[in-house]
Order: structure tokens, then sequence, then C-alpha cells
């Protein structure tokens, strides 16, 4: 079986300073991969070249595009790029004040991607965003609030609503729950694993906490300073950590 | 042609000629590219932007000794801007000018159409506002370009969906957007959407002009102008429950005019032209100054 995604020896510099630093590696559908590291070692910048925000200076991403096979993303148009972002893909904002539209209603919110791609019916758009609404565990009857009037976790909720909307196969988060209290932490982890195995999502998430990475990934790349410094099942890389920083990372988790 | 009326020392139409050159190949460009806002150098005129700069260079570089001008504003031949810009072209250029549809063979219009039906040999100029139909959802104006050029117009309908969530339907009423040729979004300057329908394969040239945003853009004769709506919210436009109150028109755009503190108030033809022929062909209605009649003249 063929990968959703490979990457190989990909490269970011900026100036002088590595952004990241020939990374590979390949995910399979419905596979959720944790990327985690300290503050600064590249996890967004990777991030950020997978869904093509910004160009690598070397190596290639190759995505499963439906019906074409294992394409090179810098191959394809802009068009297709944006294509592919808002329909097969996701992005879940670290902030979800970035990514979602404030001054909008959250019904418009989680709709919005079904316009873009061709929906004109106002009722059908609007069942599905209730439905997603439900989904994500908010209000329906919230339906036409802005999201300004929202909790943090809320609108991080209606922002993973607004982005699985168009059923995508691979999401992309950008530390999904910092930022957010504890206990709504772990609603919110409770609520993405659910999703990812009723979805059968792939999934790439970036995140600090070692404890969303033991919850929700299959496997786990440790970067630092750019570079992969290990990978593995998630479970023998965080029970059995082999690079003395992955080591250092495990260790330094508080016990309570 | 010139008048008395016409003061010297200018070129003919103000604007020098390379201007009007310039502005004129844009003009060719747009028309070429139904709906696509074309940049172009927009001069300093000698009024002030939001008062109609781009219609006013657009009319100047496409104007001829032989053309006859007509000049409405909210569909008035009467009000401020109309009498300013057409007594204007009247100085700098010379031209005859009218207040009647079917002999205009130019119209500058702020926000409206004209009642009657245009033809071939008429080219409407509007007066732009603001271009960019996106510009109030995407402020930035190099996202809203890239969207023109990938078609990616799901946003608009964002706007659309918001008020029918909110207000149960749509509720833009001016400025309704539309899509040109199935391919250009665009901001059919806020003429009232009553008047959508009417940019739909016009027989007449529709140009387009915003002179601080430095924008011309255009409609050629029969092209396809679709207003964008929901299949189960389609779109429609303004209906009154009362004719004109002066020549009793069911057809036409109406203004409401408040006409004490009493709560009085009656509902006119915001076309002042096409009220004026219905009346002197003796039409009326409810508030139709009495005629004179044979008693009183006595």
């Amino acid at each position: 079986m063929s990968p959703l995604l490979r990457v190989k020896g990909i490269s970011k510099r900026y100036g002088e300073h590595i952004g990241c630093a020939d990374v590979s590696f390949e995910l399979h559908a419905g596979e959720v991969l944790a990327v985690v590291g300290e503050s600064g070692s590249g996890k967004s910048t990777l991030l950020q070249l997978l869904s093509t925000r910004i160009a690598s200076d070397t190596g290639s991403i190759e995505y499963q595009v439906t019906g074409r096979g294992l394409v090179d993303l810098a191959h394809l148009s802009e068009a297709e790029q944006r294509w592919l972002l808002r329909t097969d893909w996701g992005y879940v904002e670290q902030n979800p004040r970035d990514g979602l539209r404030m001054n909008v209603s959250a019904g418009a919110n989680v709709g919005e991607r079904l316009m873009a791609v061709g929906a004109r019916h106002y009722g059908e758009i609007r069942n599905t965003a209730t439905d997603w609404l439900q989904r994500v565990e908010l209000d329906a009857a919230r339906i036409d609030e802005l999201p300004t009037g929202f909790s943090g976790g809320m609108q991080q909720r209606l922002q993973i609503a607004r982005n699985l909307v168009t059923r995508p196969r691979l999401v992309f988060m950008d530390e999904p729950t910092a930022g957010l209290d504890v206990s709504v932490q772990a609603r919110l982890l409770d609520l993405l694993r659910e999703l990812v195995t009723d979805l059968g999502l792939a999934a790439v998430i970036v995140t600090h906490d070692l404890a969303v990475a033991r919850l929700l990934a299959h496997r786990l790349l440790v970067m630092r300073q750019g570079r992969v410094v290990e990978t593995g099942l998630t479970d023998q890389v965080l029970d059995d950590p082999q690079h003395p920083y992955t080591q250092l990372l495990v260790a330094s988790v508080l016990q309570v | 042609m010139s008048s008395q009326r016409t003061q010297t020392g200018y070129n003919f139409a103000y604007l020098d000629e390379q201007t009007k050159r310039m502005i004129r190949r844009a003009l060719l460009k747009a028309v070429a590219i139904p709906g696509y806002q074309v940049p172009f150098g927009s001069r300093e005129m000698p009024l002030p932007y939001g008062w109609g700069t781009g219609g006013i260079q657009v009319t100047a570089s496409i104007l001829g000794r032989d053309d006859v001008l007509k000049v409405i504003d909210q569909g008035s031949d009467d009000t401020t801007n109309a009498v300013n810009i057409r007594r204007f072209f009247e100085r700098t250029a010379g031209v005859a000018t009218t207040e009647r549809t079917e002999d205009a063979t130019i119209i500058q219009t702020r926000h409206r159409i004209p009642e009657k039906p245009l033809s071939e040999d008429q080219i409407m100029v509007y007066q732009v506002p603001l271009p960019e139909p996106m510009g109030r959802l995407e402020p930035q104006e190099v996202v809203t370009r890239k969207l023109h050029a990938l078609a990616d117009y799901g946003l608009m309908h964002v706007k659309l969906y918001e008020d029918i969530a909110r207000y149960g339907h749509i509720a833009s009423t001016y400025d309704y957007p539309v899509l040109v040729n199935g391919r250009y979004l665009m901001a059919p300057s806020p003429i009232p959407k009553f008047d959508n329908p009417k940019l739909h394969m016009s027989p007449a040239l529709q140009l387009f002009g915003a002179g601080r945003e430095k924008r011309v853009y255009a409609i050629p004769p029969y092209t396809r102008v679709e207003s964008l709506d929901f299949e189960d919210h389609p779109f429609s436009v303004q209906r009154w429950d009362d004719p004109c109150a002066l020549c009793g028109a069911t057809d036409s755009f109406l203004d409401e005019v408040v006409l004490d503190d009493a709560g009085g108030r009656m509902f006119v033809c915001s076309d002042s032209d096409y009220c004026k022929t219905r009346q002197a062909a003796g039409h009326t209605g409810s508030q139709s100054p009495v005629p004179a009649t044979q008693e009183e003249a006595a």
C-alpha cells in the first residue's frame, strides 16, 4: 500500500538560521503522527512546509491526490493546492482566532468550505453546519452567534468542525490544545481522538505536550534544532527513548 | 459645437489627450475581460473623491464632439452631483446635454440605471465608490486579487449566508454582487438590486470607473450578468405596495419622500426623466398636482 503522504529530505533555511533540515517520513491513511520538540525546534516550520504554506528549499513532498496517485505538491498549480487545502486537507491553528472568521456567525464559519466548493443551498448548508456543531459538542442553538462570544475551548472546537466539514483525509494541527484550560484540554483531546477514529483521518499534530502525543498519536517524530533526532511508535519512543534529547524530554515531564 | 459657456484654456473635455488615450487603453482591456478590474493612472480631478472622479474620467476619455450627454444622480437629472458634472462637460467640452434618456449617447450615472430600455448606440458610465465586491470581507487587496484570479468566490456566499441567518433573507439591497460572463465577480457600483436585471444582456456598453481606487471595469453589450443567490433563497428585486404618487408607474424604482412631521409620505419614481415623460403623456398618481380646470382658468 502506498502512503498518503511521502516526505523526502525537505529543508528550509531562514538565511543563516535553519528552519528544518533533511526531514523524511511517510504517513499512511488513518495514521496520526505527532511532531514533538522544544520551542524553536522547527515543528511549526515543518507543518507549514507540509501544508504548502511555505515552499521548501530542497526535497519533495508527495501526496496521494484522489484519482491521480502520488503527486509532488510543488508540481501542483496554486489553484490545485488551494483546492486540496479546503477539501482534502484541514489546518487547525494554535490560536482559533487565526483559523476562524471572527466577524461571521458560527454557522457561516462551518459552511464556508462547503460554499467554497460550490454548495448553493442555504437549507442544506445550515443542516450540515448544525450537524457538525453537535458533533463537536457545541450547542446547535448558538449557530447564529459570533465566535467572539465563545470561550477558547468552544472556539477551538468550532475551528475543528470548520475544518472537518468537507471530510478531509489529512489534517494538520498546530498545538491544538495549547492555551486551553487543563480540563478543557482533556475534553478536546477526547473529542479529537473520537473524530480521528470515526472518520479515519490521517493527522500531523505539532505539540510540545507529550501527553497529547501519547493520547492521540500512533507514531512520534522528535525534533531538535531543525532535525529529526528520533522516530518510532509513540509508546516505544516514550517508554524507551534512545536519543539523549528524547530521554531529557521524557524525563522533564512533571509527575504529579 | 462650442457654445458661449464653453471655457477656453482647457483641452477638449478637460483631460489632455495622452491621459485620455491611457484611459481608453485600460477601457479596451476592461471590455476584453468583462468584469475584470483594470488598474489605470487616475488623475486629480477638480472635484472631490466620492463625487464621481472615476466616472468623470471615463466620460472625458470617450466623449466625442457629437455626443449627447445625460448625467443622473440617483436617477435624477436635477440633483447636485448631476448638475455639477453636466455643467463641467458643458464648459470644458461644449457638448450637447439632455435629460431625455433616449436622446443621450453617453449617460453618466451615480447609482441608477434609467428605467427606459437602453439601445446599442448608448454607453453607460457608472461612478464607483468601491470597486472590490469582497473588500468588506477581505481587506487585503493582494488576497482579493488572488481570489479573482482563481475564481474563488465562496467568500461572497458567506456574506449572503450571514444575511439570511441574521435577517431571514438576503438583506443586501444595493451594490448586490454579480458574476459577469460566468467568470468575474463584480460590484455593480451601488445601484439598487432593482437595477441588477437591467445589467444582464444589456444592448448598451457599460463602463465603470473608480477614481480613488484607480480601477476601471466594463460589461460589453449582450453579456451574461447573474446576481449571486442560493437555490432556496433566489435573487429577487424590491417591490412597492403603492404606485408612483406622481405618475402612477408600477414598474419603476420608487423613492420615499417624507412630506411632513406627521407621518405623511409619498413614493415617487427615482428616475425623474421617466416620471416626467409619463406625466406629460397624461399619467397621474395620487399626489398629482390638480390640473388647472376650465373654471379656475377663467
